[in-house]
């Protein structure tokens, strides 16, 4: 079956020359979610913004993007602005400024509904209240009425989700959707994603650097590194068995309720420039098991098991540290 | 709103007091005295100067001279103009629907040209367009108003014949020679005031260009027009709506060179006869009104920005 979204070698370099993604692959089915982990500048938002075609003008694209087997990257921008909002949708991390102050919720949700189908503004406004009352907003025909500054953080990212779903996309990208909430809005609006995305078979791409998040809404998850998935793997596999020693870093550096007291881990080291990456693997510098050839040749991502990818040469790491 | 609308209406009236004290003040630095003009040939006359003076109060102390004019004023008589011995409301009737139709025409000209200049640059920021009105906007500015009423007198009613020269004839008696006559006038002071607008227009989209909301019209699939004229430029009018009022008021408030050149008997000359003749009822008269229509403009402007900014209305 067509995956909904197929990245392939894709790669961005921005106007200044920096190369923030370069050869990233990356596959979604429907009603899956796959989670794209990793610190920030290690090019997550690049890859959404490149999907949905909203990178800033000069930036160099390269590779495939495929939504349901079309091509997205070289399509004419009239044609990528009608999937836009209509196929593939995004809602971002600021729910205070994402919305415009100028104007009602309703009329936001509306437009959106506007943009992509012929139907009257009255018929648009009545949807957009049914759609409000889909993402569980209480009252909806009265809050559909009110601006974004009357509403508070958590009930605008409902009306950004509101608009984002409201004309049924094959693909929602949900970049850092909840970083700027309240842990338990936070959990509200995870929740109400999973719950849409099994309503709607919609696939979502979670774009987040919050573990916790991961681990309980994801399927799949890719982690990144400096511009490069280094491992992918089911949710489940990944937290039970890390291979890439990035991976290992990053669950480490989670904090633990098992010992609260204990201080947390941190991976040595920075991010490298990426203007002038390392010529070998690009966690080299920071790896603690990295020996010679890290150095000198970046690792391809080779398969593990049926679901399991990992790019390091040393992989699997138990049985390389056994030798 | 209500209380704040009272609250914002019972500024004004101290912010007259104290602007009618200014102008009663500043009028007095003025060097030249009123009855030696108003004596004409009987200057020599001690006598006659002591009559006059003591007509017009102007033996007595200056606190005493600035009651008696607001106890008038108060009362809605702004008195007698000292040299043509016409009540001023009534010059200021017959010159006020002058300057405001000036102001207006100007008004339009520099909204018409400015907004949509500022628009088009902020969208095309470093391109070509971009410079060519930047650079415009700076012509507009700098441009002395009296020079370039000079150039399109030369080339429109010299050279071309199109319009006249000078003079007006008023809105009441023939429409389009009244819009004839007022035309070069009103977009010499409208240029200047299209810079104005075109600069803040320009730095108003830009920032609403770059707010998180104008991705998330363009991720919804937003045409690039509605994106720009609805969504970004509906936040960046806000400021320039303020802006534009302002301008107003001071388009209103005379221009005085552009009326001399183009002999428009509007506001501006008829202070600047006032201020040459020590005229005082007069000066203090238009200056006062001028400062009451400031004031209502001001006003307005704060009133709008509440009507088109939903996050003050409930303040």
């Amino acid at each position: 079956m067509t995956p909904v979204l197929d990245v392939a070698g894709l790669s961005i370099r921005f106007p200044n020359g920096l190369k923030a993604v370069d050869g990233l692959s990356l596959r979604v089915g429907a009603g899956q979610t796959l989670a794209v982990v990793g610190e920030s500048g290690c090019g997550k938002s690049a890859t959404a913004l490149a999907i949905i075609g909203l990178l800033a003008e000069g930036t160099q694209v390269g590779g495939a993007v495929r939504l349901s087997g079309q091509e997205l990257l070289g399509l004419a921008a009239d044609e990528m602005r009608r999937l836009r909002g209509g196929d593939v949708a995004m809602i971002f991390q600021e729910p205070m400024t994402s919305l415009n102050p100028a104007f009602t919720a309703g009329d936001q949700v509306a437009e959106a509904i506007r943009a992509h189908r012929a139907i009257s503004k009255a018929e648009a406004a009545r949807e957009a209240v049914a759609m409000l009352e889909r993402v569980r907003i209480p009252d909806a025909a009265r809050r559909a009425r009110q601006y974004p500054h009357e509403m508070s953080g958590g009930m605008r990212q409902r009306v950004m989700i509101a608009m984002a779903l409201a004309c049924r996309p094959k693909l929602l990208i949900a970049d850092e959707p909840t970083t700027a909430l309240d842990v338990t809005v936070q959990a509200q609006i995870l929740a109400l994603l999973d719950e849409l995305k099994r309503e709607t078979g919609t696939a979502v791409l979670l774009i987040t650097h919050d573990l916790g998040v991961v681990a309980d809404h994801a399927d799949h998850v890719a982690v990144m590194y400096a511009g490069r998935v280094v491992e992918h793997a089911p949710a489940a596999q990944l937290f039970a068995r890390p291979e890439h020693p990035y991976t290992i870093g990053l669950l480490g550096a989670r904090p633990s309720a098992a010992s609260p007291t204990a201080l947390l881990a941190s991976i040595e080291g920075t991010v490298p420039d990426l203007r002038t990456p390392p010529p070998g693997c690009r966690f080299a510098p920071r790896c603690p098991f990295r020996i010679a050839r890290c150095e000198t040749e970046a690792p391809a991502l080779t398969a593990l098991g049926a679901e399991h990818g990992v790019a390091c040469h040393r992989a699997p790491l138990e049985a390389s540290l056994a030798a | 709103m209500g209380i704040w609308l009272l609250r914002r209406v019972g500024q004004i009236i101290p912010t007259l007091l104290i602007l009618s004290v200014m102008i009663f003040g500043l009028q007095q630095l003025m060097p030249g005295d009123p009855a030696l003009i108003l004596a004409g040939e009987e200057r020599g006359d001690p006598q006659v100067l002591a009559q006059i003076r003591a007509e017009l109060l102007l033996d007595r102390p200056l606190h005493e001279q600035y009651l008696a004019w607001m106890g008038r004023v108060l009362q809605g008589d702004f008195g007698f103009s000292w040299r043509i011995r016409v009540p001023v409301s009534e010059l200021i009737l017959e010159k006020l629907p002058v300057t405001f139709q000036l102001g207006l025409m100007a008004f339009i000209i520099a909204v018409l040209i400015g907004v949509p200049l500022g628009i088009l640059s902020a969208v095309r920021k470093d391109q070509p367009a971009d410079w060519a009105a930047n650079g415009a906007a700076l012509f507009g500015i700098s441009m002395p108003n009296f020079w370039l009423g000079i150039l399109m007198i030369l080339l429109f009613s010299v050279q071309l014949g199109w319009l006249p020269p000078s003079g007006y004839v008023p809105i009441t008696e023939d429409f389009w020679q009244s819009i004839a006559t007022t035309i070069m006038p009103a977009f010499v002071l409208g240029t200047g005031v299209a810079g104005v607008l075109m600069r803040h227009t320009r730095a108003a989209m830009l920032g609403a260009m770059s707010q998180d909301y104008v991705r998330t019209a363009r991720a919804k699939g937003l045409r690039e027009r509605v994106v720009v004229w609805k969504h970004a430029l509906r936040n960046a009018l806000i400021p320039v709506v303020t802006l534009g009022t302002i301008e107003f008021g001071r388009l209103l408030s005379g221009a005085v060179l552009t009326e001399q050149i183009f002999s428009i008997p509007g506001f501006g000359k008829l202070v600047v006869d006032a201020v040459f003749n020590r005229d005082y009822p007069v000066v203090q008269g238009v200056v006062l009104a001028t400062a009451l229509i400031f004031v209502l403009l001001s006003l307005l402007a704060d009133i709008l920005y509440m009507a088109i900014n939903p996050r003050l209305r409930r303040a």
